[in-house]
């Protein structure tokens, strides 16, 4: 097999437990985002655009969802003859088998995937982030440092620090120091989870922190460290850009909302770098004699006869006569019943709102106790679920 | 999979399209907001079952060309079959330049000849649906036709818009026993769609015959000359069926589209219409835009009003314009404060701030390709 310079894992097995309902029956980088996409379609395209051909994908929880959409890895241009998408779920060998411990040991479990490129070096990435960066940038100031590894940072707000990996690097950006979710972070340059390392650096240090016993198997806690204390050359590769974990349903609701409007917080509509998905094969959406739309999205496969404002609706939605949809998020094929109204909520997949049921409707005494934990301010409504017609559903609930 | 292969013809003169033909074929004409012409045979062929497609190509086929590529976007870029685009060429008892349909399909005698399908579905290129062959093939089997013709009952009879319209006339039997093409009266409400089955061995007959005899025209001098000696029969499609006949019709087909019942019949969710992918954002609205009673494509930003309107791809909509009873081709712009009514603006056309443009219902004032005004 021909060698590649440099080739991608992306790491797509987790299971986003903070994603609630959303995430029962997939993982976590196969749930819908932004009106056509899907969150895995982010750093596909980005390793697409950034001249990356050859991209594993190491699934592990509910892969089925994300195994059909990726295919044969057409819709990014990765059906290839020589690299392409590959998804690799963990395996038996010989007598052996066991589940991905942690992304240092799923990494280890693919290792032979790895040598078969015989690559230079090789790009780690997570699938629950959406943004659009240049990895053939990072690359090359990875080159240019003569780097065993570079870390792609950005600088966070102090008080949200604790909950990344945070490094401290001197004026030539080499890593001096690196903590994986300090309690007291010494600085605010946050790990952003992609890594670029020398394959032939990384290789030994996976082997040997497979027999580490002790260790968690993890780049963050275990490899990172390990690398750090050996004196090995760690470098902080700077991105200002929008990035967004979209780990949490608040998190995925503002990362859609920031996708509304003239100016959005993140522009999709960027024609040198286009993000690519799979085509629903739907027509253009329909916007009906009494519809009102302001300031939203709207995909192909639409037919809208309510109103919708500030919200965004995925391929295939329909919002019914007298609906009133505002600050939400309706994925792909739900349907809300006519007269109904939602505010501020994510309606799952294929899910079916009775006409005049109330979604994130006013609090009242007689709803009880219930958990808003994950949600917050945000009611959600799981995946193919039906709320009954006339239906109250309370701030933060969540319908499954 | 159907026993069958599609030999689509795109060479049809056009001239009834004016502006929307003069840089690409009828087959490559944008339709209903993110189409083309072609995508609508395309799709039949493959939601059949028919995975052997031939493309007979003629004029201004880049654009064609452009669209099809490789033939993914419709499964049919195959080990086995797939799609083939079938070009003019020159050799020594070919001129590249086709007398009529018959010489055009006889050029592509060789293709024909290696597939291995017994039938053949034979098409032209502007006249639009959403259906499968299956049912018809089947009843051509049974029947014993010589060739099936597909027809609707067409009650539109505007002299000015004919173009290749084929009535048939049934017997008590339902053997088709005339067939006129452009009558200058209305004796038959039975017009073909365009599609007709047959084996592929009469086929190569009827077309080396009538070569053979210096005819060139397949409808004419094959279909209509030999309507008497051949079991011609019929099969009805009852769904909504577009002609891309004239301006008129064009813009009265693509402002159908707003009618729930036509979108369901030309898009059902069983059998999807396949194009080529952009991969644009959804479409944004922002501001003051609006939309009332249009259909919209993904990559709009609209920031003005949109009304009774067919947006495609990639449209930009200013603020404060307003856009009535208009089809908007992929990419145009249109500046703050213009007001648009009754046009059709082709691919990239580029409207400044507070222009008017007005047309007709009757006669939509038409801006061909990259126009800027």
């Amino acid at each position: 097999m021909p060698k590649k310079k440099i080739i991608a894992m992306l790491l797509a097995g987790g299971q986003g437990s903070r994603l609630g309902v959303l995430t029962k029956s997939m993982a976590k980088p196969a749930v819908p985002f932004g009106g056509k996409y899907r969150i895995i379609d982010f750093p596909l395209s980005n390793c697409v655009n950034s001249d990356i051909d050859t991209v594993g994908v190491l699934t592990q929880y509910e892969p089925l969802a994300l195994n059909s959409y990726l295919g044969s890895g057409q819709p990014w241009d990765l059906d290839r003859m020589n690299g392409g998408v590959f998804v690799l779920p963990p395996y038996v060998s010989g007598s052996e088998g066991q589940w991905y411990s942690g992304t240092a040991n799923a990494i280890y479990q693919n290792i032979q995937f790895i040598d078969q490129y015989d690559p230079e070096y090789v790009l780690i990435l997570s699938g629950d982030h959406i943004y659009k960066m240049d990895y053939s940038k990072m690359l090359k100031f990875h080159e240019k440092k003569q780097a065993d590894a570079t870390i792609a940072v950005l600088t966070v707000p102090m008080e949200e620090a604790s909950r990344f990996g945070i490094m401290k690097a001197d004026a030539d950006d080499r890593i001096i120091d690196f903590e994986e979710k300090p309690k007291h972070p010494k600085s605010n340059k946050a790990s952003m989870g992609i890594y670029i390392f020398n394959w032939r650096t990384l290789r030994p240090y996976l082997v040997q922190d497979e027999a580490d016993k002790s260790s968690e198997h993890d780049f963050g806690k275990n490899i990172i460290p390990k690398l750090l204390s050996d004196g090995a050359g760690l470098y902080a590769w700077s991105f200002s850009g929008y990035w967004k974990d979209v780990g949490t349903i608040k998190s995925l609701w503002e990362a859609n909302m920031d996708l509304i409007g003239k100016t959005p917080e993140f522009r999709l509509a960027d024609k040198d770098w286009r993000i690519y998905s799979k085509s629903q094969a739907m027509p253009p959406h329909y916007i009906g004699t009494d519809a009102r739309v302001k300031n939203s999205l709207v995909s192909e496969g639409c037919v809208v006869y309510g109103s919708v404002e500030t919200s965004v609706l995925f391929t295939g939605a329909h919002i019914g006569k007298g609906a009133v949809v505002k600050n939400s998020i309706v994925m792909p094929n739900a349907v809300i019943g006519d007269g109904a109204v939602i505010n501020k909520a994510i309606i799952g997949e294929g899910a079916v709102i009775g006409a005049n049921a109330k979604i994130g409707d006013e609090r009242l005494p007689e709803d009880g106790e219930y958990d808003t934990k994950l949600t917050g301010d945000i009611t959600l409504v799981a995946n193919t679920v039906t709320v009954p017609a006339d239906k109250r559903v309370p701030v933060g609930m969540i319908v499954k | 999979m159907e026993n069958a292969f599609g030999l689509i013809y795109t060479g049809d003169a056009s001239m009834e399209l004016r502006e929307l033909t003069f840089s690409r074929s009828v087959a490559a004409v944008p339709f209903g907001g993110r189409y083309r012409s072609i995508d609508f045979m395309l799709s039949n062929l493959v939601n059949t079952g028919i995975y052997n497609v031939g493309i007979i190509a003629q004029r201004n086929y880049h654009s064609l060309m452009d669209h099809l590529e490789s033939g993914k976007e419709w499964d049919l870029h195959r080990k086995r079959d797939g799609l083939f685009i079938l070009p003019p060429f020159v050799t020594h008892d070919n001129t590249g330049v086709y007398k009529g349909t018959v010489d055009a399909i006889r050029s592509c005698m060789g293709y024909i000849r290696r597939s291995s399908q017994r039938y053949v579905v034979l098409m032209g290129s502007h006249t639009i649906y959403n259906t499968t062959f299956n049912d018809m093939i089947k009843k051509h089997e049974e029947s014993g036709a010589d060739i099936t013709v597909l027809y609707n009952v067409e009650e539109n009879y505007d002299l000015s818009e004919q173009y290749d319209d084929l009535r048939l006339k049934f017997d008590a039997n339902g053997r088709v026993t005339d067939l006129a093409i452009n009558p200058r009266d209305s004796e038959s409400k039975f017009c073909s769609c365009d599609a007709f089955v047959m084996e592929k061995t009469l086929l190569e007959y009827l077309v080396e015959d009538a070569y053979a005899h210096a005819r060139y025209d397949f409808t004419n001098d094959v279909l209509v000359r030999n309507v008497k000696t051949l079991n011609v029969r019929g099969y009805e499609y009852k769904g909504y069926v577009a002609r891309l006949n004239s301006i008129n019709a064009y813009y009265r087909h693509n402002m159908a589209l707003l009618d729930k019942a036509v979108t369901k019949d030309l898009f059902s969710h069983d059998h999807p219409i396949y194009t080529k992918v952009k991969d644009e954002f959804p479409a944004s609205y922002v501001g003051d835009g609006r939309a009332v009673n249009s259909i919209v494509a993904d990559g709009c930003v609209i920031e003005g009003t949109v009304e009774n309107s067919i947006l495609f791809r990639g449209v930009k909509i200013g603020r404060g314009a307003v856009v009535k009873n208009s089809i908007i081709m992929q990419a145009a712009e249109i500046g703050e404060n213009a007001s648009l009514n009754c046009v059709i603006l082709d691919k990239g056309v580029a409207v400044g701030n507070n222009r008017t443009l007005s047309g007709y219902g009757t006669y939509p004032v038409v801006l061909r390709k990259g126009t800027k005004i």
